[in-house]
């Protein structure tokens, strides 16, 4: 590895992780998307302060790109405040419009101005270790890592010195106005520390893609922990694997960085999405079918024990009478004979002491409990699972 | 370029009548869709899905390795239906919101998108330029063509939601209803989506993927806010979402140097800026004016309620009263007693006021709402 792989990948690394933290808190909110606006509204910003100074590398960009991102936030909770649109209706018309002011300042100036959109919204993460900076004549390594470096350090030291107030807001607001925190003030901070992270991270990975890098590994880390602390460790983790493993596939594939780490970003999410466990694609629609042969078998077995007559329990009724289809009457019957709960004897169904035992109790929680307890029942008498 | 000249050359320059009947056309689409994405609280569906349109794009060119845009357009057309049914996937199975379900598409489809563009720009195949035009859009590229195509399927959405009118509106507000009425929910469902990609792959050659959402819902919400009913706003969003297009291509036609997605999309943004305040049932303007009338209502009531709890006290309700026993009152002024003398609640002489019957009745009945005071 030369010197300037190191470096780029440590860069991705540091993007990853500082956008991993404040995105943990957004996803939590709800507030995922004004990520997504804040990255595109940042463009007047930029713009606006390369009008004043003229150099791209000024800190005034920064500032003035952070402070328009404060602003879309504001923007978006007024127009929500008034009441005449919905939040996300509110930010879908805030950041386009603030990116086409952007977008046609840049044209219009177009002949002074060297600043690129497709720049600007996709970056270049492979240039990064060639703007040095140079402290007193020694250069003491490429810009944009010290940039993001400065932001991830005040982002971590935020996040220790107001995790807790940072917890209470972020899942009962009420509660943390109640204890004097103020939740404004904490919304506001959150926004201002997402907005400099993007503004940081923008000309290293572009707008967009600090949007993948912000909610992906929150999302995907949300799938397989409860736990907050544990989720934002979750979501570094991913965060700076992907930063890595995307830089080995762009070097590969000779193509672009910043869009290889957002396809490892959403491989490792498909996968997650997939097969995590009790929460995942699979497992919850594996739950949710047991549950439905389940909730149909107790059905049926309530039917049994209201009908003393033979007619209304042969097994071909159940077809007619219950509006079954042939194949969920056929696994319904598997599941209470393997569970010993009926005897079918000449096509005519009847329970047994079990099932009936068990019939019995389910009536009883069904009125009397909710129907969580159902659940514990099933332990208890079931052999096997629909 | 007075707007008479404009018009004229609107008529026989070619390239001018294409672009601005393209962006008419798809105004007018993404109006009458868009209403239906902002009423279903999907306003930043058309974000996602025109990011998540891009890999289709890329791939498609991959497959084909040619640029005809109808391939390209159907591939991201895939691409962006894969990204839409994914996101209802993640909402329904998971516990992940849908503001994180539509960011993470938008993201992660647009992030693969872009590594495979970069890597068909490093392949050795000159036909690959000016793809990334779909990236941010370039109406000047528009031919008629695209104009036809556009208006083919503009009608069949058209020609759908007049047949499922019913069924569209009923799904719109009360799903649950629609279901337990026996329809195939999620075949409208799917429907109404499949249309609204397809309106938003259409706006990508024109105004580009990142403005593309603002086509979509702009026009729709500042629809939302001149009317109740579902069939006006849906016209409305159309009309508006066409006189962005025309105006916007105006602007952008008659200006060195101004790209033409971006001036839609200000222009759009202006309608629904109009709309916020001067709609007269819900704009910030005449809700304002409210405010304040029913505000000073409020503090001439309480002068009355005051001053009737004065003259209460005396035999005959119109003894006269010093005005300045008012002065300490908290909702007095000059103005709110002239306001009572107009409406002939109070008789001022002098420096001393004193109730009519009139006003002695309103104020006594003032908390009272069964009875109803005739003025």
């Amino acid at each position: 590895m030369t010197s300037a792989q190191i470096e780029i990948q440590l860069i991705a690394s540091l993007v990853a992780v500082a956008c991993a933290i404040p995105g943990v808190f957004l996803t939590l909110r709800k507030m995922a998307l004004i990520s997504d606006a804040i990255s595109h509204a940042i463009l007047p910003g930029i713009v606006v302060g390369f009008f004043i100074t003229h150099d791209l590398s000024s800190p005034l960009l920064i500032i003035m790109a952070a402070f328009t991102g404060v602003l879309t936030v504001f923007l978006v909770e007024f127009i929500q405040k008034t009441g005449l649109v919905k939040e996300d209706t509110a930010i879908g018309l805030v950041f386009p419009a603030l990116f086409s002011i952007g977008v046609i300042l840049i044209a219009q100036n177009a002949n002074d101005v060297h600043l690129d959109i497709d720049a600007v919204l996709l970056g270049e993460l492979a240039f990064a270790p060639f703007d040095r900076l140079e402290l007193f004549g020694v250069d003491v390594g490429p810009k944009s890592l010290w940039v993001i470096g400065t932001i991830l350090l005040i982002t971590i030291s935020l996040l220790v010195a107001f995790f807790k107030e940072l917890k209470v807001s972020t899942f009962d607001v009420g509660l943390a106005s109640a204890l004097g925190f103020s939740p404004a003030i904490i919304h506001y901070g959150l926004m201002t520390v997402a907005s400099v992270t993007t503004v940081g991270a923008f000309d290293a990975v572009g707008a967009i893609l600090v949007v993948a890098l912000t909610i992906a590994p929150a999302a995907t880390a949300y799938l397989l922990t409860k736990d907050l602390k544990k989720m934002i460790l979750i979501s570094i983790g991913f965060g700076v694997f992907s930063a890595i493993s995307g830089y080995w596939l762009a070097h590969g594939l000779d193509a672009s960085i910043a869009g290889s780490i957002a396809s490892v970003l959403g491989f490792i999410f498909l996968i997650v999405f997939l097969f995590a466990p009790g929460t995942g694609m699979v497992s919850v629609s594996y739950k949710q079918s047991r549950q439905k042969i389940e909730v149909l078998l107790l059905t049926f077995l309530l039917h049994l024990k209201n009908h003393t007559e033979k007619k209304e329990r042969h097994v071909n009724h159940l077809g007619e009478h219950i509006n079954w289809q042939k194949s969920q009457a056929k696994s319904v019957l598997d599941l209470a004979l393997k569970n010993n709960m009926i005897v079918i004897d000449k096509g005519i169904v009847a329970l047994t002491e079990k099932g009936d035992t068990f019939t019995e109790n389910a009536i009883n929680y069904i009125t009397d409990h909710s129907e969580e307890a159902i659940e514990e029942m099933k332990k208890d008498f079931f052999l096997f699972r629909g | 370029m007075t707007i008479l000249e404009y018009i004229e050359l609107l008529f026989n320059d070619y390239t001018l009548r294409t672009i601005t009947m393209g962006t008419a056309i798809l105004g007018a689409v993404c109006g009458m869709l868009g209403s239906f994405a902002v009423l279903r609280k999907q306003s930043l569906l058309g974000d996602a899905i025109s990011h998540a349109a891009l890999p289709g794009i890329a791939i498609a060119f991959l497959i084909t390795g040619a640029k005809e845009s109808n391939t390209l357009l159907l591939g991201a057309l895939i691409s962006g239906l894969i990204g839409a049914f994914w996101i209802k996937a993640i909402v329904t199975k998971t516990h992940l919101k849908s503001d994180t379900a539509l960011g993470l598409i938008l993201s992660l489809f647009f992030g693969v998108g872009m590594l495979l563009l970069t890597f068909i720009q490093k392949q050795a195949n000159a036909n690959q330029a000016g793809l990334d035009k779909y990236l941010f859009g370039q109406a000047a590229t528009l031919l008629e063509k695209d104009v036809w195509f556009m208006a083919s399927i503009t009608g069949a959405c058209l020609i759908v939601l007049l047949l499922f009118w019913k069924e569209f509106k009923l799904l719109l507000f009360d799903a649950d209803y629609t279901k337990t009425l026996g329809f195939n929910v999620k075949f409208l469902d799917g429907l109404i989506t499949s249309f609204i990609v397809a309106a938003i792959i259409l706006g990508l050659q024109t105004v580009g993927v990142v403005l593309m959402s603002a086509m979509l819902l702009a026009p729709a919400a500042a629809a939302r806010q001149w009317t109740n009913s579902l069939a006006i706003m849906v016209g409305l969003a159309a009309t508006f979402g066409a006189l962005s297009g025309v105006v916007g291509t105006g602007i952008s036609a008659s200006h060195p140097n101004l790209s033409t997605g971006p001036v839609i999309v200000l222009v759009a943004s202006v309608f629904v800026l109009v709309s916020f305040i001067f709609s007269p049932s819900r704009g910030l303007l005449f809700k304002e004016i409210r405010f304040r009338q029913n505000r000073n209502d409020l503090k001439l009531h309480k002068t009355l309620s005051f001053m009737y709890d004065i003259a209460k006290t005396h035999d005959d309700i119109d003894h006269p009263h010093s005005v300045r026993i008012l002065n300490n009152f908290h909702g007095y002024t000059k103005k709110s007693l002239h306001k009572l003398e107009e409406e002939n609640l109070i008789v001022v002489i002098g420096t001393n006021w004193s109730l009519t019957k009139k006003g002695f009745q309103k104020a006594e009945n003032l908390y009272n709402q069964h009875i109803e005071i005739n003025d």
